[in-house]
């Protein structure tokens, strides 16, 4: 009985088991991927739909279901801080991002001409990154600082009128930011482009050049057009860097002069976390979310579609 | 203490030392049985102390402030009630405020907290506070209170919160020295101020200390406001907010006066914490400053004397009026031992021995002005004798840069305005009246 027992459960077992595994191996991915996915979507989407909701409410000190409608849209289109806030990222992304990338692929493409001390140097403009954006806004307050900082040193040499006050000039205070942060960041971007750059085939930059093609001709129409990738993920990078900064803002200038360098997200924060307008809030912070949209959707459509067919 | 968990309006404290000596008796089942003691703990361990415990959210947690706190823990303690700290570090209160948000939704505040002017009546409107009457009675806080300030911590006629301290906020400090060497004597009207001020940059110092940021735009701001448009003026346009009053005459005199005392600051006050611009005036780089008297903490500790190494006095044009800032602690509804607990907090709050100690501690002035003042320095002496002058003659007006006067959204509005106006260079007052007009209603 047991010996044949055992022989009509030999063959059995070992498909089951299979079965078992294969099915384990089909869903263990999908088991381990659940709670992430899970905390992902109620964490990330589940409180983005909860702000759109608390951004129809007339909410104050706490959150209330009172809905308003639009109302609470229509107060910040009337307010004038948000259009400075507003205005302010536009100019403070738009300039970040391009000269960082200026700058880096100068950088790249210099440090790409087999020089000696390379790794030294490559480290020496990396370094800017490992630091937070609170001891880069720290830094440079002080460097800017007309008092203490960079005004301050050039005067004691002797150019007595030698200004350089923007940090406390409403108008341009918005351009240290954009100071510091591309100090903090273009480094990053060197190193992005340059290994874009080694991996570009020497074969091809050869054929360019028996071609006859010099070598700024190489670089603009040969090796530029093949880091298209990299620029890609550059833009990404430094636009979501652009978009979320709060604390360089809040180190460097803390939106000072006045409101002048105020940018949405330090709006988003005063109005629901310290001035009690949590509907307020809620709507800058839907309204944030529909520009990030509005840039970023076009961008990566193009970009994801033309790889697929090239 | 055994250790206490907050669950629920009661706190949850176990008696560890039991707990301990039924695991060891059982080591075998040792942790299903501490799950099995643990949840009967919680059950019925619930409120384990005989007389309550109270929790208290706050944010005294520099060290002498800290200390001060701990006063009103040891006199409870020897009630016999339990203290549970909740001190809540950082930006001034907006963490505590933040935190204090998400234990009240989760309908589960803690018995006191920090909340101050108009902010109660938000809480008071969520329905969220315990009347406090029966302590309010019993102590006489109608008589021992001036009527501004009860007002304050009622609620729909009912006593929900306790004064702890009494800031002024218009208050001028200065370094005798620096004024010394100007020729100039402590400016009593704005007039004076700005002739000694002009004196004072004669002779190379800086007229006037000053941050750049909004919160000390505003002091300045309302301190000016005050001493031009005089006490009825400033209930107008900054506790009432009557538009007429905010698109007023007064209102663009007030502006450009204030803006006039730019002239009298450095370059580099953009951004500038308001203690460094204190040590300014304690290192002899600048002459003064105006600013409440929680600047008195920054004097203290570089060691100097008040009276002496350093003046203060009312702020130019203001000897009849006190702005006030005053920090309370609101009572949560809660129900049995901690209700009772709680009560005897506010009983405590009040009482001579705490007043004193955390006010000296705190630079500020005892909330009730009968209490013995020899301890105090002579900047404390005078402010409580001008809170009780100006409570009888009328002229105790809350402050609007600190929270005292309108709610917080109202409060934003109007500090974007002035703090704009103050740094814009092609700005007319007549324009920032209009959008101060604009911002009150819009708030409404």
């Amino acid at each position: 009985m047991t010996i044949v027992s055992h022989a009509q459960e030999r063959p059995v077992r070992p498909a089951a088991r299979r079965t078992t595994a294969a099915h384990l191996q089909d869903w263990l991915p999908r088991l381990v991927l659940a709670p992430s996915v899970a905390i992902t979507l109620f964490f990330v989407y589940g409180f983005m739909l909860w702000t759109f909701v608390l951004s129809l409410t007339s909410s104050r000190m706490l959150p209330s279901y009172d809905f308003v409608g639009f109302a609470q849209y229509a107060r910040l289109m009337a307010n004038d801080r948000w259009w400075v806030a507003s205005t302010n990222l536009v100019i403070f992304g738009g300039l970040f991002v391009t000269i960082c990338l200026v700058i880096g692929v100068v950088l790249a493409i210099l440090l790409d001409q087999r020089i000696r001390q390379e790794g030294t140097l490559r480290t020496l403009y990396l370094y800017p990154m490992a630091l937070s954006f609170i001891v880069t806004g720290v830094v440079w307050k002080w460097l800017l600082n007309p008092g203490l900082g960079i005004q301050a040193m050039v005067r004691s040499w002797g150019f007595e009128s030698f200004t350089f006050n923007w940090i406390v000039d409403p108008d341009m205070a918005i351009y240290t930011l954009v100071l510091a942060a591309v100090w903090q960041a273009s480094g990053f971007v060197m190193a992005l482009f340059l290994a874009g750059l080694r991996g570009i085939d020497d074969s091809i930059i050869k054929a360019a050049q028996l071609d006859g093609a010099s070598l700024p001709r190489v670089y603009y129409r040969v090796i530029l057009p093949c880091l298209r990738p990299v620029v890609f993920s550059a833009v990404m990078i430094l636009s979501h860097i652009a978009i979320k900064s709060f604390d360089l803002v809040v180190a460097l200038t803390g939106g000072g002069p006045g409101y002048a360098t105020d940018l949405p997200a330090t709006f988003m924060y005063a109005h629901a976390f310290t001035r009690a307008q949590i509907g307020l809030g809620s709507a800058s912070a839907m309204l944030m979310l529909g520009g990030v949209l509005a840039i970023l959707i076009p961008y990566l459509y193009s970009e994801l579609r033309s790889r697929k067919h090239g | 203490m055994p250790s206490c968990k907050p669950i629920g309006f009661t706190s949850t404290c176990f008696n560890k030392a039991r707990l301990n000596t039924r695991l060891n008796r059982t080591p075998f089942t040792r942790t299903r049985f501490a799950l099995a003691t643990a949840l009967a703990a919680s059950v019925s361990f619930t409120s384990a102390h005989a007389a309550g415990d109270v929790e208290v959210l706050h944010w005294w947690t520099s060290g002498g402030e800290a200390r001060a706190a701990n006063v009103l823990k040891d006199l409870m303690e020897a009630e016999g009630y339990g203290w549970q700290d909740f001190a809540v570090a950082g930006g001034g209160g907006e963490t505590a405020m933040t935190v204090l948000k998400s234990r009240a939704m989760s309908g589960n505040p803690p018995s006191a907290a920090q909340i101050k002017g108009p902010e109660i009546q938000e809480w008071g409107e969520l329905g969220l506070l315990g009347e406090l009457d029966d302590v309010a009675e019993a102590e006489g806080w109608n008589q021992l209170l001036p009527e501004t300030v009860a007002e304050i911590m009622r609620y729909d006629g009912q006593y929900v919160a306790v004064p702890v301290n009494v800031h002024r906020v218009n208050w001028l400090w200065a370094n005798p020295n620096v004024l010394e060497q100007a020729g100039v004597e402590m400016p009593t009207t704005l007039d004076e101020l700005f002739a000694a001020g002009e004196a004072i940059r004669e002779a190379g110092f800086i007229p006037l200390a000053h941050g750049g940021q909004a919160w000390q735009d505003a002091t300045v701001f309302e301190t000016v406001l005050l001493a031009t448009g005089g006490v009825e003026f400033y209930q107008q346009a900054l506790v009432d907010l009557d538009p007429e009053a905010l698109g007023s005459e007064q209102m663009i005199e007030a502006l450009e006066t204030f803006k006039r005392l730019r002239g009298l600051m450095d370059d580099d006050m953009s951004g500038r914490d308001w203690n460094i611009a204190t040590s300014m005036v304690i290192n002899g780089d600048a002459a003064m400053q105006l600013m409440g008297d929680w600047a008195k903490g920054e004097f203290t500790a570089a060691e100097l004397t008040a009276g002496e190494d350093y003046l203060c006095a009312a702020a130019p044009g203001t000897a009849d009026a006190f702005t006030f800032n005053i920090d309370s602690l609101a009572m949560f509804r809660v129900a049995g031992e901690e209700h009772e607990a709680q009560q005897a907090l506010a009983r405590l709050v009040l009482e001579p021995t705490f007043q004193e100690a955390f006010n000296l501690a705190k630079g500020s002035i005892p909330a009730r002005p009968d209490l013995d003042m020899s301890d105090f320095d002579a900047c404390a002496r005078q402010s409580l004798e001008d809170f009780q002058r100006t409570a009888d003659e009328g002229g105790l007006v809350p402050s609007m840069a600190h929270g005292m006067a309108v709610r917080a959204d109202v409060q934003g509005a109007i500090f974007d305005v002035v703090t704009n106006y103050f740094n814009a260079r092609d700005m007319e007052a007549e324009q920032a009246a209009q959008r101060m007009v604009n911002a009150a209603q819009a708030a409404l």
